[in-house]
């Protein structure tokens, strides 16, 4: 493996025994893959006719009047087969565990994008799957678990730990390093042991590929920023990627804030002052622990983005100053979805609207014949409980409430 | 005394040796002391001490729920390190750390080794540092002559176990089989020929772990391994009958 799985000083594969030659099989396998100019046009040729790549990029015409600078662009991954970037990531992974030979896969998920792109390519490749979620996103990505079991997933709900996306991992590997033989484990995000944080972002590499020509194409230069939240970092590096050659194009990780970045409840890991480097996961990076090196509880109203670590490439480009990183607060995120929902008759995902924060707050400040884009990694629909919760919206409660007396007195007739 | 010195010295007059593994702090430190007075009365030849870690990610659920609890209670890397000293000072077996890297990295690896060395700790299991991440840990581990154990899986291959034992001191723990800790393993032909390969491929001794509950199983692998580690059975031991069942439970054992 090359520089045994670092960027600068981040990344490695920090893995118990029993993995070590399952990671050699992965890790050869996936350079083969990338040397094989047939295995990317395969994969090409799948994400446009089972998902709907190339995604388009949209011109935001209301908003940029609104805040009255740089025009904004959207793109949109948000049209991709089951609503987010994640598909990207699966179909490839699917692709390598068909050349592999394995036959079952098992996935970690946060907001529960993951684990339904995963899913769906058990269901398309044959597979057998099982997903861990945590217990507390069990609770408030309920729909997603719903669509994984009916697509023929079995969901496990964690209960250990925090009872989130890093509790979720942990079980997963324990779930790997029992079945390793037949299983792969596909990863969601850039994180992970390498060869994951690499490969995973060469699948997700599709995104900026094709939003830097569709933005040529549109506006006939480079845009001057470009803005992807960040949880684990694969939609960010899947945009980053196209544009990474090109100084003159600033790139701008937004992390979660929270309850705000000085309250101690957030996920902000590269912005802000509570992470420190660690080794956890399988990997190195800046973690959100404590001086012991224990993990700390983290909080985002976005279920994705509630993540102690981040992708060990990202916290290399943000040593070298390649991306900067900032933050955008629980509430902050609610009020540009709303913008966004009213201007555009567009839904991003809370995950993708901590983007939208920070592109709003520096919009105004470009001139107008700048572009910027935002990476709007998935759509906000299937967030509807928590978006809908944080509206305080009422006749959404009186539905709920009116559907819960009737499945009550249904429960209550049959027994 | 070094470490694999120590056990080839109890070696010649025992069959097979004992391991236990306890928790630290879980489910308190003073429950420890009372659990490892019991396992050295019984008769244990070496002791690993977890140093509880929030993402223990080789652990199965009893195991894990003991690193929960532990650390929900406020065990911190100073207490465990101050009370390792205290059990090296009171009994005359080798103790030894087990942990995650991160608990290392963090406490600064040099340091932890010059504590470790201080406190009479004889090696280090780190079940998530393989040696190729590990190059100034086992430089140190060499310099203050604590052992770095590393660990040989049913899935490592004969090159593999080379490698890894050109890195290896005290001794080698041999997984017995896929999986996190604390669930039943199979000693059967499959796992004869595996224990073959591990004792083809080092001079140190091997230990045994995951899956070992009773006399039958230790009885399984004497002859064929030199240590017998019982890890989770004594947390279950002490979380349902108490300390007072440890030592009966070591006795019974060989």
């Amino acid at each position: 493996m090359e520089n045994k799985g670092f960027f600068g000083k981040w990344g490695g594969a920090f893995i118990p025994e029993i993995l070590h030659e399952t990671f050699e099989q992965l890790d050869s396998n996936f350079r083969q893959a990338k040397e094989d100019p047939q295995f990317w046009q395969e994969y090409l040729d799948l994400m446009s006719t089972y998902s709907c790549r190339p995604t388009p990029l949209t011109f935001a015409e209301n908003l940029t009047n609104h805040f009255g600078g740089a025009k904004i662009y959207i793109k949109r991954e948000d049209l991709n087969h089951t609503g987010a970037h994640k598909a990207n990531n699966v179909i490839g992974q699917g692709l390598l565990v068909k050349r592999m030979g394995k036959k079952r896969v098992i996935a970690e998920t946060g907001a529960g994008q993951h684990g339904v792109a995963t899913a769906t390519m058990a269901a398309k490749f044959g597979l057998e799957c099982t997903v861990y979620m945590g217990e507390v996103d069990v609770q408030r990505q309920r729909p997603n678990v719903f669509w994984m079991e009916k697509m023929g997933a079995t969901v496990i709900s964690v209960k250990d730990g925090s009872r989130t996306l890093k509790d979720a991992i942990n079980e997963a590997f324990r779930d790997w390093v029992t079945n390793v033989d037949t299983t792969h484990y596909v990863l969601g995000t850039a994180c992970g042991p390498a060869p994951f944080p690499e490969m995973v972002s060469w699948f997700q590499s599709i995104i900026g590929v094709e939003a830097k020509r569709q933005i040529l194409a549109r506006h006939g230069k480079l845009p001057a920023r470009v803005y992807a939240c960040v949880g684990g970092g694969s939609n960010a590096m899947g945009i980053f990627q196209g544009f990474l050659d090109s100084p003159e194009v600033e790139l701008i990780g937004v992390e979660a804030g929270g309850k705000g970045i000085d309250t101690g409840r957030h996920a902000s890991r590269l912005c802000g002052r509570d992470a420190s480097p660690g080794v956890a996961q399988g990997y190195k990076t800046m973690f959100l622990q404590n001086n012991d090196g224990q993990m700390l509880e983290t909080h985002s109203v976005a279920a994705g983005l509630d993540y102690v670590g981040v992708s060990p490439i990202l916290s290399h480009l943000a040593e070298e100053k390649r991306v900067r990183f900032a933050s955008a607060t629980d509430d902050e995120v609610i009020e540009a979805l709303d913008l966004t929902m009213r201007m555009e008759g567009i839904i991003p995902a809370l995950e993708s609207a901590h983007g939208f924060v920070q592109a709003f707050k520096e919009a105004p400040q470009l001139g107008r014949d700048e572009a910027i884009i935002i990476n709007q990694s998935g759509r906000g629909d299937k967030d509807i409980f928590t978006i809908a919760h944080a509206f305080d919206d009422p006749s959404w409660k009186e539905f709920i409430i009116a559907r819960g007396k009737e499945y009550a007195e249904d429960k209550k007739g049959k027994s | 005394m070094l470490l694999e010195k120590t056990l080839r010295s109890r070696l010649a007059e025992k069959d097979i040796l004992l391991m236990t593994h306890i928790v630290l702090g879980y489910p308190s430190l003073a429950t420890n002391r009372q659990v490892i007075s019991q396992m050295v009365a019984g008769g244990v030849d070496c002791i690993e001490m977890q140093i509880p870690f929030s993402e223990p990610m080789a652990d199965g659920p009893v195991i894990l729920k003991a690193n929960q609890e532990s650390l929900a209670l406020g065990t911190t890397v100073a207490a465990c390190m101050a009370f390792g000293r205290e059990m090296t000072g009171q009994y005359d077996i080798p103790f030894l750390f087990m942990t995650y890297y991160n608990i290392i990295f963090k406490y600064g690896e040099e340091r932890f080794f010059k504590d470790c060395q201080s406190a009479g700790i004889k090696g280090l299991i780190i079940p998530d540092l393989p040696p190729e991440m590990g190059e100034e840990f086992f430089r140190l581990a060499t310099r203050y002559q604590v052992a770095p154990i590393l660990i040989f899986a049913p899935t490592s291959t004969e090159r593999r176990m080379a490698e890894l034992n050109r890195s290896a001191a005290g001794f080698i723990y041999c997984v017995a089989r896929r999986g996190v800790t604390g669930k039943q393993s199979e000693f059967d032909d499959d796992f004869d020929a595996y224990l073959a390969r591990c004792r083809a491929a080092t001079d140190l001794p091997l230990a045994v772990g995951f899956g070992i509950r009773n006399k039958k199983d230790v009885a399984a692998i004497t002859g064929k391994a030199d240590i017998a580690v019982i890890g989770s059975e004594t947390i279950r031991l002490v979380d349902e009958q108490g300390t007072e069942a440890v030592g009966p439970f070591i006795m019974g054992l060989r």
